[in-house]
């Protein structure tokens, strides 16, 4: 793509430190997000894929080491200042949560906190103009006008994360962050809450990241997906390549693992993922993979060029060896 | 499949909630209708499920089946036996045989229990088995049949050490060691990561056959529903609006809730990302005041008149409707209407308290069409009355059921029959 | 064989919070558990330790034996007794000193631990034998015992301590009086007792509050077990977690209850050594500056009181899993792939 892109990821490192040792969730991550694109990540749990959306944001755990860099629209984005980090948080990035509820002050009115979102980043701001704003973008999410001087609890689960979408918008941040948005909610609000976040994408050209464990709702929103494995992206592409022609044993057999309702046959992954404070040497997946030769285990593979703009890695592919020549993403 | 002989027979059960008035007993006591009125059967050796949203009951009435809440109303038959109306105590030893798998393997395991502990209790509260030596071999043989072997490698371990697939066939493997006939499993998946869960339903089938289970499997996931049920319910807001075989469900929905409930769900194929979706408006409403009519109809993307249109549906169309107007057309219309507390809303009409009735009663009638439901249409008068507008609504009588295609749909767009 | 590896395992489960512990945690048990040993030694071997009896004022020349042990009407008749000296400054012979009354401080201090420390054991098993079984039994069944209960911890806990033990103490000291010997310790630990019986109780049932809405609880009842072998299977275990904490910070408050019930007279009588009584006494001593009389069974208070504080703390630390899992700010062992010299950012609060 020749845009610039709004946020570039290179190299993340996340490592938490626990007393068998760090751990390191999120290992050597890279990646583009061009505005108006959405990018899937996908894994199992403990992959690594919310501590790399919290990564982006800078919203760990105390004591958390980061490393690499998250670059955004030329800002640097780690080890920057406590102000410069605020000030992203809202204007440049939206993170959206999956229980909205513990995000919502429950003692305040929905357009209240609208008013105190949009004042701490622009002070000059009105009371009157914020609500304003707020039944506005409220409006554009479904929520009725009469609605806004209600409380959160007077609302329900899919309303919620209605809110938590417009809140996350009303300052027009370039990237949107979204941490498995939909996994406290039924299908049907589901399929509505995605077809929000797609309308948004659109209409307001924001770059999507969609964090979520569930193949079927990446194949229905997103652009582009990267498929992480014990702390890295093991798979990264368009999503009708991926899911058509998938590359690395991982996406193959996670896809096989989809019960969707054309399924006819069942199948699953043997085994479980690494422990993370102590990764198997080689490629992390290969205990579990049934292509796997003897280079597997010992042989790191990166990320190589499997087919126009898709990348996996994995030794099955020339150029994954990391003996091998150097791979843009 | 052969017809087989019903072992459980359930008829117009009912589990009904009741939340206390307020505060000194002041306030009107409110009743949660969870179960409301539920009739059907379950065959030997069939996989029945029961499918809906958080919210349809369907938990519940697997959790009133076994007895683990009270039914308030209608029957339960086990084996020709009678379910409703037992004493914790009288139903104490049929518990080794009505099984339950719950949905959460982190949660439902006691930790502070072994594997072994916590897997051979029910041998010994049952008197199974007697000495300790006896319930660990048993336990042994149990989780080797659960896939997890050798067996002496969990049998020591805590829920903690090990992971959360392991720890649901620990579940599985304790809830099948006291030899039950009928097991409720309650999304036992829905909470598993999606590589290993075809693992454990494929377990679950298993040992369905070589042990002669029956399963009533709840989930909200019609997915994993298609491919392991013989029959199955669809459920909204504690009744059962269409159920059958399975298959027939699936391949020709006749309910429009049932359609949607299949359009919703995520394909993980790209290339079908732009078909066709009916999906149907807001969310599940509170079961504290179900809807009138038909319960689903506020939210149905089919819904004509007479499918117990009602005050608030008015209400909640305006609002729709002004989240996607300008500004000033909004406020002249809510000035008009008055804000949600300014109606008084019934079952049968709204009074708008407003101070140009006949204004907006203009307004309503222009309205109409550009509404996302057909509400207008199904009022029969809009009177002006001491200063107020009232708008009436029709009958709504509640869809009864009816054979379409196989299986029983309760909706009146296969022709309006009242419940009985 | 199944057996050993089974019990092998339950105490490698029991010990694994210990393990995974902050440094610090564990740093502050042991200190706090070295003290609370020691007073423990001093209680239990008392008699070997201390140079005098508690209420020894005079020796039989040339030993440290108490006339009273042998024959005290034979002093300075066939025994050559001498007092001991009054009001005397630590020195050699007397480290901490001697009271007004001729008694040595430091056998006072050595006996008082005992009383201290039979009070705290005593008053322990009544407030937790009474506050845990209530509290999980109310917490379980609810309704409107829960309420009545409730409600009448609630009255107790709202009462200030000190006058709910010395109120307590006169009652059974009323009662009991002629009938039984020296009622003393028995009054003090009931009274003692009494004041934590509450806070037993609220931890206990609000816990088991939670714990009851568990799946697992609902999947015992599954099962088919009884409510009792609920509640003592299932219930417990999860709720006692806590109780070791309450219990060492109770057993600290514990030694600052009595030590106000004997300095206002109510707790065991003289001349029993009990540190808070031998302050009281102490008192018009510090006026003549005669200060080592008050100093130190001041000061055994307040260590005693540290140490057991300190086990509290820590112990609090490592049992609850949150402070133990989000905050781990302790030593992590050292891995390859994080000393390749990266350049990271920590995060902080």
């Amino acid at each position: 793509m020749s845009t610039v892109p709004a946020l570039s990821v290179s190299d993340l490192t996340v490592d938490y430190a626990t007393p068998k040792g760090y751990l390191r969730a999120v290992d050597g991550v890279a990646f583009d997000l061009h505005p108006g694109e959405s990018l899937g990540l996908v894994g199992e749990s403990g992959c690594g894929k919310s501590s790399l959306g919290r990564a982006l944001m800078q919203l760990l755990p105390q004591g958390a080491l980061v490393g690499g860099s998250v670059n955004l629209a030329g800002d640097e984005l780690i080890g920057a200042s406590d102000a410069r980090l605020r000030k992203a948080r809202g204007e440049d990035l939206a993170l959206v949560f999956q229980e909205p509820m513990t995000r919502l002050d429950p003692l305040m009115k929905v357009s209240d906190h609208f008013v105190e979102a949009i004042r701490a980043h622009r002070p000059e701001t009105s009371k009157d103009e914020a609500r304003h704003m707020a039944r506005e973008v409220l409006a554009q999410m479904g929520i009725p006008p009469t609605r806004a001087n209600n409380y959160p609890h007077e609302f329900s689960g899919g309303m919620r994360q209605r809110i938590m979408l417009a809140l996350g918008i009303v300052l027009k941040p370039q990237v949107i962050i979204a941490d498995e948005p939909t996994t406290a909610l039924d299908v049907i609000v589901e399929a509505q809450i995605l077809d929000l976040l797609d309308r948004l994408r659109s209409d307001h050209n924001v770059g999507l990241i969609l964090i979520t464990h569930n193949l079927g709702i990446v194949a229905e929103t997103c652009d582009r997906v990267a498929v992480m494995y014990a702390g890295r992206i093991v798979e990264i592409g368009p999503v009708v390549d991926v899911f058509a022609r998938p590359k690395h044993p991982y996406t193959q057999g996670l896809l096989r693992s989809v019960i969707s309702v054309d399924t006819t046959e069942l199948s699953s992954i043997d085994g479980s993922p690494p422990d993370l404070t102590a990764p198997p040497r080689g490629c992390r997946f290969a205990p579990r993979c049934d292509q796997a030769f003897e280079d597997c285990h010992s042989v790191d593979p990166m990320l190589a060029q499997v087919a126009l703009d898709q990348h996996a890695a994995c030794l099955l592919y020339p150029g994954a060896d990391r003996r091998g020549a150097e791979v843009g993403v | 499949m052969s017809e087989r002989e019903p072992v459980l027979e359930v008829s117009g059960l009912e589990t009904h909630f009741h939340l206390g008035g307020g505060l000194l007993g002041r306030g009107e006591e409110q009743v949660v209708r969870a179960v409301d009125g539920v009739t059907f059967d379950i065959r030997e050796g069939e996989i029945f499920g029961l499918v809906g949203e958080s919210g349809s009951g369907k938990t519940t009435l697997g959790r009133t089946i076994l007895g683990l809440v009270p039914a308030t109303g209608g029957s339960i038959r086990w084996k020709g036996r009678e379910l409703v109306g037992l004493t914790e105590k009288e139903f104490r030893p049929l518990r080794r045989r009505l099984g339950m798998i719950f949905q959460d393997p982190n949660a439902s395991l006691n930790p502070a229990m072994t594997v072994a502990q916590g897997v051979g209790h029910p041998l010994r509260i049952h008197g199974i088995t007697q000495t300790r030596a006896e319930t660990r071999a048993r336990v042994a043989e149990m989780l080797e049949r659960c896939g997890l072997a050798p067996a002496e490698r969990y049998l020591d371990v805590y829920p903690e050490d090990i992971s959360g697939g392991q720890k649901q066939r620990v579940v599985i493997a304790r809830t099948l060691i006291t030899g039950p006939e009928l097991v409720v499993a309650d999304e036992p998946v829905a909470a598993l990561d999606m590589s290993i869960r075809a693992k454990v339903l494929e377990l679950m089938m298993d040992l369905k056959d070589e042990l002669g289970l029956t399963y009533l499997y709840i989930t909200h996931d019609l997915a994993s529903g298609r491919f392991v049920c013989d029959r199955m319910a669809i459920m909204y807001l504690g009744q059962m609006v269409e159920w059958g075989e399975a298959r027939a469900i699936y391949d020709d929905p006749q309910h429009p809730y049932t359609a949607s409930l299949l359009d919703a769900i995520p394909l993980p194929d790209p290339s079908r990302r732009d078909r066709d979706k009916q999906l149907p408006r807001g969310e599940i409403p509170d079961a504290l005041s179900p809807p009138r009519g038909c319960r689903f109809h506020p939210r149905c993307p089919r819904a004509f008149e007479p499918c117990g249109w009602e005050g608030r549906d008015l209400i909640d169309a305006l609002e729709d409707r002004w989240t996607r107007i300008d500004e000033a057309t909004f406020e002249r219309e809510l000035g008009l209407v008055g804000d949600r507390t300014a109606a008084v809303v019934a079952d049968d009409h709204v009074r708008f308290r407003t101070d140009d009735p006949h204004a907006l009663r203009q307004l309503l009638t222009e309205l109409g069409p550009s509404l996302p439901t057909v509400v207008i249409d199904a009022t029969t008068s809009m009177e002006a009355d001491a200063g107020d507008l009232v708008v009436r609504f029709g009958a709504g009588p509640a869809p009864g059921d009816q054979v379409v295609a196989g299986r029983t749909v309760a909706c009146h767009l296969h022709g309006v029959v009242e419940r009985s | 064989m199944a057996e050993t590896s089974a019990r092998r395992a339950r105490v490698q489960h029991a010990l694994k919070p210990w393990r995974q512990a902050n440094p610090m945690a564990r740093r502050l048990v042991v200190v706090g558990l070295i003290i609370t040993l020691a007073f423990a030694l001093m209680a239990i071997f008392a008699d070997a330790i201390a140079p005098y009896g508690q209420d020894q004022y005079r020796y039989i020349v040339g030993t440290t034996t108490d006339p009273a042990t042998i024959d005290a009407a034979a002093c300075g008749d066939t025994l050559d007794c001498e007092q001991l000296p009054r009001r005397i400054e630590p020195s050699e012979g007397y480290p901490f000193g001697t009271t007004s009354a001729r008694f040595d401080v430091l056998s006072r201090i050595v006996h008082g631990a005992r009383v201290a420390f039979a009070v705290v054991a005593l008053a322990t098993v009544l407030s937790m034998g009474i506050g845990v079984p209530l509290g999980l039994y109310s917490g379980y069944r609810g309704g409107r015992l829960d309420r009545v209960l409730v409600m009448s911890m609630d009255a107790i806990y709202a009462f200030p301590p000190l006058i709910l033990a010395i109120l307590v103490a006169f009652v059974l000291k009323q009662a009991l009086e002629g009938r039984i010997e020296e009622p003393g310790v028995f009054v003090a630990s009931v009274a003692v007792g009494v004041v934590y019986i509450p806070q037993y109780f609220r931890v206990i049932r609000n816990h088991t509050l939670s714990v009851k809405e568990e799946p697992f609880v609902e999947a015992a009842r599954s099962l088919g077990a009884k409510p009792r072998t609920i509640v003592w299977r299932y219930v417990f275990f999860n709720v006692t977690s806590s109780v070791p904490v309450i219990f060492t910070l109770n057993a600290a408050d514990a030694v600052l209850t009595l030590a106000g019930l004997g300095f206002l007279g109510f707790g065991v009588q003289y001349p029993r050594a009990e540190w808070g009584l031998d302050v009281a006494r102490a008192l018009p001593d510090v006026v003549s500056g005669f200060w080592w009389t008050a100093f130190f069974p001041g000061m055994a208070i307040m260590i005693l009181v540290t140490g057991l504080t300190l086990v509290g703390e820590g112990l609090n630390d490592i049992v609850n899993p949150l402070l133990r899992v989000k905050g781990y700010r302790g030593r992590v062992p050292k891995r390859k792939a994080t000393d390749d010299g990266a350049d990271v950012t920590e995060v902080k609060a």
